[in-house]
């Protein structure tokens, strides 16, 4: 006999979106409301494979009768919410963390969209004198990924990867408490000492470039790193029965990075370390 | 298609954490754990660390995340002896700047941990009408608190073979609803018609309970002035398992009329948390009291003790078939964790970062379950509503301010302490009732740290929660602290602006990062050549961080500043 699991009907409910009534799952988000409705909302801390930790405030919507700004990553849809997706409440807030985000750490690799976003909001950079900014050494500690926590933003994507979202290994978690936090493995030792698994998960959501491939970094020390001679394959890793897919980039016929589709069935964008690293062989020069 | 976000389960969970019941009988006893070794080694070394992660299934990374999150337990060797010294407002304004010149003479820079002693400066320690406080720290002894604190004395105890406390009892001149009542047993409680609130509660329907709390009116006292009867409902309706938790982290700058309760009267509180588990339905409450509060804490644990052994506690209370226990759980030097949200990661076992809202604690407050929270003071009210009934206690005080309020009186006056007026006084009012002014007045703080600057006509302003709203200030947690025009207010500003950065959790970049803008703009103010930017800059992070912090935290943290600016306290051209 063939048992077929019908899943329930989903109610649905409808909220006015910068003034035009969008009808969404009851289990939406606002801001996928507000995508729906073609609204241009940033955001930075927010992963579709992650629980939010609602910790950058960049995806803000004013909703009538809140009395602050509500984050649209993660509450959920209530039947007659009216929402202003851009009101001067909201691009306030949006132009005010990304400066005080650049006044901190170091944006320059951030990804082309939060590029993007930062033009659209007249973000001005340097409003807050000297004041502080996160100085750290960047962490070189074997041949996999680099940390380089000057450029760590603490939106909590590696901790949520590393952590019950994906690996399930805790190896990092914050450490210490408000402007000096940082991520950290306990007592600040070596990745080799922790209980990393080196799946590179954590790197493979971290939206700044903190977190970085040991390959893309030693390319780009020496400026060879070049987005545009690259390509990218995916194909499907061969170490398992599993089925991950891999998205092999490759620059001068070499494997330079591999990452994996986040809206892949099996991996949501996550591998082991077989299939994030296990690839020297292929281009081992020796007989 | 996705995973994680939303579409994470409890069966997920399950795999995560070694299984939620797990979760919930081990990890939470992290933070006693960390205490513990705390207090008998006097910091938490790598090799502790680890062997607490694997007895409570935590991991090492996350343990340590937990632990570094706490003022008062070091991941760093530390002597077995330090000192946290006051330097916050009220103590400033009191005059201990001299104490700290003082101490710094004789023991050497602040935060030098290589020696056998060391001191370090610590926000309000709630020992506010004293003038001069500090908390120190004693591994393999018990903590002591110093106030009022001289140098001599904090240098004596840290060498002492076996130190003492010495705090001057608070001073309390009246006898009034909620003060003046010491009592010193569960006897002397009973003899003050003490425990008969929580017999008749018991004779009475749970939903009865409730609805003569929701006729009483009673709003939070712990600062968000919440209605009781709204919460209790809620909770009430929720199924089980649920919890009580009585907010005792008290930490506001300013305030310490929770420490003055729980040192007089420990017996009320416990029997008012008993009657709240009861008109809701918890299984259990916990109490979770300020780390630095370790004569309350004795007190507190003392009286529960004595509570249980008469059958108050425990199981079938009194004979009914009510069964419901309470568990004290110690902060850390953490203000943040009087958010009832970071509250309950704090008691879980987890970073004490507050949870963005909705759920509310009434649907998903400790362990995932329905949660009442309610300040102590709230709940010291709870009995006398059960004995004389909702209106009784709703005839005191204005229509939507029922009852009195504890108010916080420090700084430059001449009887600081706590006082107890009927809603309804102004900040004028208070002042006199506390002697008057030391000198000649310049501004008051009202509400605390999270409150604003008041002078001039808006002293009159009656303290209820409606007056105080409608004429943009809070009453707060209740701080009236006076400053006269011998003290000189820059400072003053500034140190609030760096309790909330030092306080921030870290969590949210408006809170986070915003808290630092405002504490270097405060200082480039004092000698900038064009106040306006500065001035404008600090409104923009103003608005910023009322609009997007996730926290009451971060959303109040420029309020007091805006408020000195406002009444020309700073800022002014000169
Ligand atoms: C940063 C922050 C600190 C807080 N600290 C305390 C506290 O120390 N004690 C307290 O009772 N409430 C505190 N609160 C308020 C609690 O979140 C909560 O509203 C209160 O405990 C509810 O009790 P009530 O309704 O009886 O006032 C704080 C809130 C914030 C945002
Ligand atoms: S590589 Fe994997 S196991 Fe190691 S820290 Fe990153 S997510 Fe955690
Ligand atoms: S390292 Fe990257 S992913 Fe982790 S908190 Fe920092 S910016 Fe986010
Ligand atoms: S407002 Fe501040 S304290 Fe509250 S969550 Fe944000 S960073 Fe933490
Ligand atoms: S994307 Fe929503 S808070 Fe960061």
């Amino acid at each position: 006999m063939i048992e077929q699991r019908i899943a329930d009907p989903v109610a649905t409910v409808t909220v006015t979106i910068d003034g035009a009534p969008v009808t969404m799952p009851e289990t939406a988000t606002l801001l996928e409301a507000s995508r729906a409705a073609g609204a241009d909302v940033p955001t930075l801390c927010y992963l579709e494979t992650l629980t939010p930790f609602n910790s950058c405030r960049l995806c803000v919507v004013e909703v009538a009768g809140s009395r602050t700004l509500v984050p649209s990553c993660s509450r959920m849809v209530e039947e007659g919410m009216e929402v202003q997706t851009d009101s001067d409440r909201v691009q306030h807030t949006r132009r005010m963390v990304y400066e005080l985000l650049d006044s901190t750490v170091d944006l320059s690799l951030v990804d082309d969209e939060t590029t993007r976003q930062m033009e659209r909001y007249g973000v001005r950079t340097n409003r807050f004198g000297d004041g502080y900014r996160r100085t750290e050494a960047v962490k070189i500690e074997d041949d996999l990924y680099v940390r380089d926590y000057e450029k760590c933003i603490m939106c909590y994507r590696c901790v949520a990867a590393c952590g019950p979202d994906a690996q399930n290994t805790f190896a990092i978690d914050v450490a210490g408490r408000g402007l000096t936090s940082t991520i950290a493995t306990e007592y600040d030792i070596t990745l080799p000492d922790s209980a990393c698994v080196y799946c590179g998960n954590c790197v493979g959501v971290c939206p700044t470039g903190a977190l970085m491939f040991t390959s893309e970094y030693r390319m780009r020390e020496s400026g060879d790193w070049d987005e545009d001679r690259q390509t990218v394959t995916t194909t499907i890793c061969t170490f398992c029965g599993v089925g991950c897919n891999l998205e092999l980039h490759v620059q001068d016929n070499r494997i330079v990075k591999v990452t994996s589709p986040m809206d892949h069935e099996v991996t949501s964008g996550h591998l082991c370390i077989k299939g994030r690293f296990g690839y020297a062989h292929i281009q081992s020069e020796s007989p | 298609m996705f995973r994680g976000s939303r579409e994470r389960s409890s069966a997920d969970d399950h795999v995560a954490y070694g299984g939620l019941a797990s979760a919930e009988s081990r990890r939470n006893l992290l933070l006693p754990t960390l205490h513990e070794v705390q207090s008998s080694v006097g910091w938490v070394s790598h090799g502790a660390l680890n062997y607490i992660s694997e007895r409570l299934s935590v991991s090492p990374a996350e343990a340590y995340g937990v632990a570094t999150f706490y003022d008062l337990i070091a991941t760093e060797p530390r002597p077995e002896r330090v000192a946290h010294v006051c330097d916050d407002i009220g103590c400033l304004a009191a005059g201990a700047g001299s104490m700290l010149d003082d101490l710094r003479d004789r023991l050497g820079e602040p935060d030098e941990f290589g020696g056998s002693i060391a001191w370090t400066r610590s926000p309000c320690l709630g020992q506010c009408e004293k003038g001069s406080a500090a908390f120190i720290q004693v591994a393999g002894g018990d903590d002591v608190v110093v106030a009022p604190a001289t140098a001599e004395q904090v240098i004596e105890i840290l060498h002492a073979e076996k130190p003492q406390p010495s705090v001057s009892p608070s001073p309390i001149r009246q006898d009034t609803r909620l003060l003046g009542r010491t009592t010193l047993s569960l006897s002397h409680h009973e003899s003050h018609g003490g425990l008969e609130a929580l017999r008749k509660a018991l004779t009475m329907l749970p939903g009865d309970v409730v609805d003569e709390v929701t006729a009483s009116g009673l709003r939070g006292r712990g600062g968000a002035a919440f209605p009781a009867g709204i919460k209790w409902r809620a909770v009430g309706a929720e199924a089980g398992p649920k919890y009580v938790v009585c907010n005792a982290d008290e930490s506001e700058p300013g305030t310490f009329k929770d420490r003055v309760l729980m040192e007089e009267d420990p017996y009320r509180l416990i029997e008012a948390t008993t009657i709240a588990g009861y008109a809701v339905g918890a299984d259990k409450g916990y109490i979770y009291i300020r780390g630095e509060y370790p004569g309350a804490l004795r007190r507190l644990s003392d009286a529960i003790e004595e509570v249980r052994d008469r059958g108050y506690l425990g199981g079938n209370i009194a004979g009914s078939d009510f069964s419901f226990d309470i568990e004290i759980r110690r902060g850390a030097g953490a203000y943040i964790c009087g958010e009832e949200t970071a509250l309950f990661n704090s008691i879980e076992g987890f970073r004490g970062e507050p949870r963005q809202k909705p759920p509310f604690p009434t649907q998903a407050g400790l362990f995932g379950r329905p949660t009442l929270v309610n300040n102590v003071e709230s709940l010291m009210n709870i009995p006398a509503i059960v004995l004389e009934g909702g209106a009784a206690f709703a005839s005191i005080g204005t229509e939507e301010s029922t009852g009195s309020k504890l108010f916080c009186v420090s700084g430059n006056v001449l009887g600081p302490g706590v006082y107890e007026a009927p809603f309804g006084v102004s900040t004028r009012d208070v002042i006199d009732m506390a002697g008057g002014v030391d000198g000649d007045l310049q501004a008051v703080l009202v509400g605390g740290a999270a409150g604003s600057f008041v002078a001039g006509d808006q002293l009159d302003v009656p303290l209820t929660f409606e007056d105080a709203s409608a004429a943009g200030i809070s009453v707060g947690s209740g701080v009236v602290m006076v400053f006269n025009t011998e003290v000189d207010m820059a400072p003053i500003v500034s140190r609030i602006a760096t309790f909330f950065r030092h306080e921030s959790c870290g969590l949210c970049v408006p809170c986070r990062v915003g808290t630092v803008r405002q504490e270097e703009s405060l200082i480039r103010l004092r000698t900038a050549e064009d106040r306006d930017e500065e001035l404008a800059l600090l409104a923009d992070l103003d608005v910023v961080m009322r609009d997007s912090s996730i926290c009451g935290l971060g959303q109040l943290a420029t309020v007091a500043v805006q408020s000195a600016i406002t009444i020309g306290l700073i800022g002014a051209k000169s």
